[in-house]
């Protein structure tokens, strides 16, 4: 570069690079700015939700049943069909996607049937929810006639995020360094006893992550549901899984119809009633604070496992 | 010096002195045993079984998707269902016109990648470039919050908050409409678009930051002219997911944007979309065979084709990026 001349020159840098240097702090803030519209987005929603629905956050509203007189209505059979389908959800999901992706990360051979099922994993994750929706209604409702039931709805939404909990168990196990194996097999352990006694209680917090994460969502999920036909007036309870009488437990509920917190919400926002809309806004509180709950329990747990494991 | 050969020496004469192990030679000890083989070889299988069960589902979709359409277009020709320009599938003059709910779905998704794709991307430069790497732990995290909201309730957000909002500004405003519903999406996939760009920017090495920086560029001009344009593909791939996400919504507008299939491209119309049309008819009770139950089966097709084409590409994109480094 040649060497500047004139004292113009050199005023003119000056100032190009001040200007430049502007520039900086200007996108700095308006980074900041876009972040702080993102959060604020959380922020308004969840004031907005419960200035909204502050008349209606009373014991009543947990006891009692949906009514058509909305001061009366409450949330009771919803929360309790939410509880019921994250159960079926759960304990669908959890084996079927932790086994998958132990095997994926642990057993597979370099096959082309790993490929088209890890494929496959990444495509189902991109999938939209409603068509899980339609996935049930033609398979789970018309074809194996399992009704618009709590099991329909519960493994509806196990499908939904059976993507999330292998990912996350992938995720977790990669993680655990080859020595770990290799130190148990040279201890004679087949690979099934690595597995057991090492891979997987070192991937659990990472595993658990995942299937907050997962069920998190599952717990909002709406058009699914409302596929399958589960849209209705739902004022009574399922019959409760314990029972009195040998062998106390009883699994009529599976099959019982339900509705569930997002569906209740749904069905309130589309009344034109304001008094309804109460309703549903202190619902949505509820249930958005039940989602960041999980969600902030999620990250904690992420947290605090990069924090102490070090390998 | 020779104690631990002596202790080894001392072992082996112990081993082979004891009855029991006398008895077999080391290489039957070492033989495979039929029981734990047996054993390990079923939960292999089980472990596989769950894992080809993913590929059951999606081949459940496109068993669902595919019988049901050919029944629908058994009815209803393709070229009327590509190039009709009404939808009323529910009325007795029935016309099934898929660019109608074809034009809300795309009017939607275009306001809401209007408000993600700037503000995402403005979030992932200063995360990756901008902000401390204790601030950018922070923040991620709280913003990926957004996006664990259920869709419902940002659909009675959109309606009852935002919209009264935009209503201030512009009376007019119907209270059904695609413009506040797009907004409240895009803020909804936000999280989406920055957190993979911002991964996609942080995977460029550092030895270009640093190249730039001796050239005596600032923290911006680095950011634009050397790291963007590297980490294009993967930026790439985060919009194009962000766009996967979007064309799929359905509560928000379901909720907040109406239901009547209008063929529109004014945002502030109210107009219904692919999704929210699927969540009209399964609200309503159709009998299971009849046309119009077939019409969401056709239309989720559509949705499926759309989106599947989106992911391919994005997943294909995001590959790229990673393997070029």
């Amino acid at each position: 570069m040649r060497p500047l001349k004139t004292s113009a020159e050199v005023i003119s840098l000056r100032a190009n690079i001040t200007q430049r240097k502007r520039w900086d702090v200007i996108f700095g803030l308006l980074g900041i700015l876009a972040l702080a519209l993102g959060l604020m987005t959380i922020a308004t929603l969840l004031i907005d939700m419960l200035i909204d629905g502050w008349v209606r956050f009373h014991p009543d509203f947990l006891s009692n049943f949906p009514s058509r007189h909305a001061g009366k209505a409450g949330i009771l059979s919803a929360w309790v069909g939410s509880g019921l389908v994250m159960l079926v959800t759960a304990v669908v999901a959890v084996p079927l996607g932790v086994a998958a992706g132990v095997w994926l990360e642990e057993y597979a051979p370099k096959h082309w049937i790993t490929d088209v099922i890890e494929i496959n994993v990444n495509n189902l994750a991109g999938v939209p929810s409603i068509i899980y929706g339609l996935l049930a209604l033609g398979l789970f409702v018309y074809t194996f006639h399992l009704g618009q039931s709590v099991r329909t709805a519960g493994l509806t939404l196990a499908l939904l995020i059976l993507p999330m909990v292998i990912v996350a168990t992938r995720e977790a196990i990669r993680t655990i360094p080859q020595i770990i194996r290799e130190g148990a097999y040279a201890l004679g352990a087949t690979q099934w006893q690595a597995v057991k006694h090492h891979i997987l209680p070192y991937s659990t917090p990472g595993i658990l992550t995942g299937i907050i994460i997962g069920m998190s969502r599952a717990i909002g999920e709406t058009a699914p549901i409302i596929t399958i036909g589960a849209l209705t007036f739902i004022a009574f309870l399922p019959p409760p899984p314990l029972t009195d009488v040998a062998p106390y437990l009883n699994f009529e509920w599976l099959s019982a119809p339900f509705t569930v917190m997002p569906i209740q919400i749904f069905s309130w926002t589309s009344r034109p009633e304001a008094a309804f809309q109460h309703n549903a806004a202190a619902a949505s509180a509820l249930l958005v604070l039940m989602t960041l709950t999980m969600n902030g329990l999620a990250i904690w747990l992420r947290y605090r496992l990069r924090k102490n494991l070090k390998w | 010096m020779c104690a631990p050969e002596f202790s080894i020496k001392n072992m082996n004469s112990s081993l082979s002195n004891s009855p029991v192990l006398a008895a077999r030679p080391v290489s039957d000890r070492l033989a495979k045993r039929l029981s734990r083989h047996i054993g390990e070889r079923l939960i292999e299988a089980v472990l596989f079984a769950a894992a080809a069960a993913s590929v059951f589902i999606t081949l459940g979709i496109v068993y669902v998707l595919v019988s049901e359409s050919i029944e629908f277009f058994k009815q209803i020709s393709i070229v009327d269902f590509l190039t009709d320009t009404q939808w009323t599938p529910l009325f007795d003059d029935a016309h099934y016109g898929i660019m109608v709910l074809l034009s809300g779905t795309a009017v939607s998704s275009l306001v809401a990648l209007g408000v993600a794709i700037p503000l995402g991307t403005t979030i992932a430069i200063y995360l990756s470039e901008f902000a401390s790497p204790r601030n950018r732990e922070i923040a991620k995290p709280i913003l990926e919050l957004l996006s664990s909201i259920p869709t419902v309730v940002f659909g009675y957000f959109a309606l009852l908050f935002v919209t009264p909002l935009l209503q201030h500004l512009m009376p007019e405003l119907p209270g059904f409409n695609l413009l506040s519903a797009g907004l409240v999406m895009g803020i909804m996939i936000t999280p989406i678009v920055s957190s993979l760009s911002e991964d996609a920017m942080r995977a460029v090495p550092m030895a270009m930051r640093e190249g730039s920086y001796a050239m005596g560029a600032t923290r911006l001009q680095t950011a634009l002219r050397v790291i963007f344009p590297a980490a294009i593909s993967g930026i790439g791939a985060a919009y194009i997911l962000g766009v996967a996400r979007a064309v799929g919504e359905t509560m928000i507008l379901a909720v907040a944007a109406g239901m009547q299939p209008n063929l529109v491209w004014d945002p502030r119309e109210p107009a219904a979309t692919i999704t929210s049309f699927i969540v009209q008819v399964a609200l309503g009770d159709l009998p299971h065979g009849s046309t119009g139950y077939l019409t969401i089966f056709a239309a989720g097709l559509t949705l499926m084709l759309f989106t599947l084409v989106f992911n391919i590409f994005g997943f294909w994109l995001q590959r790229r990026y990673r393997e070029r480094y």
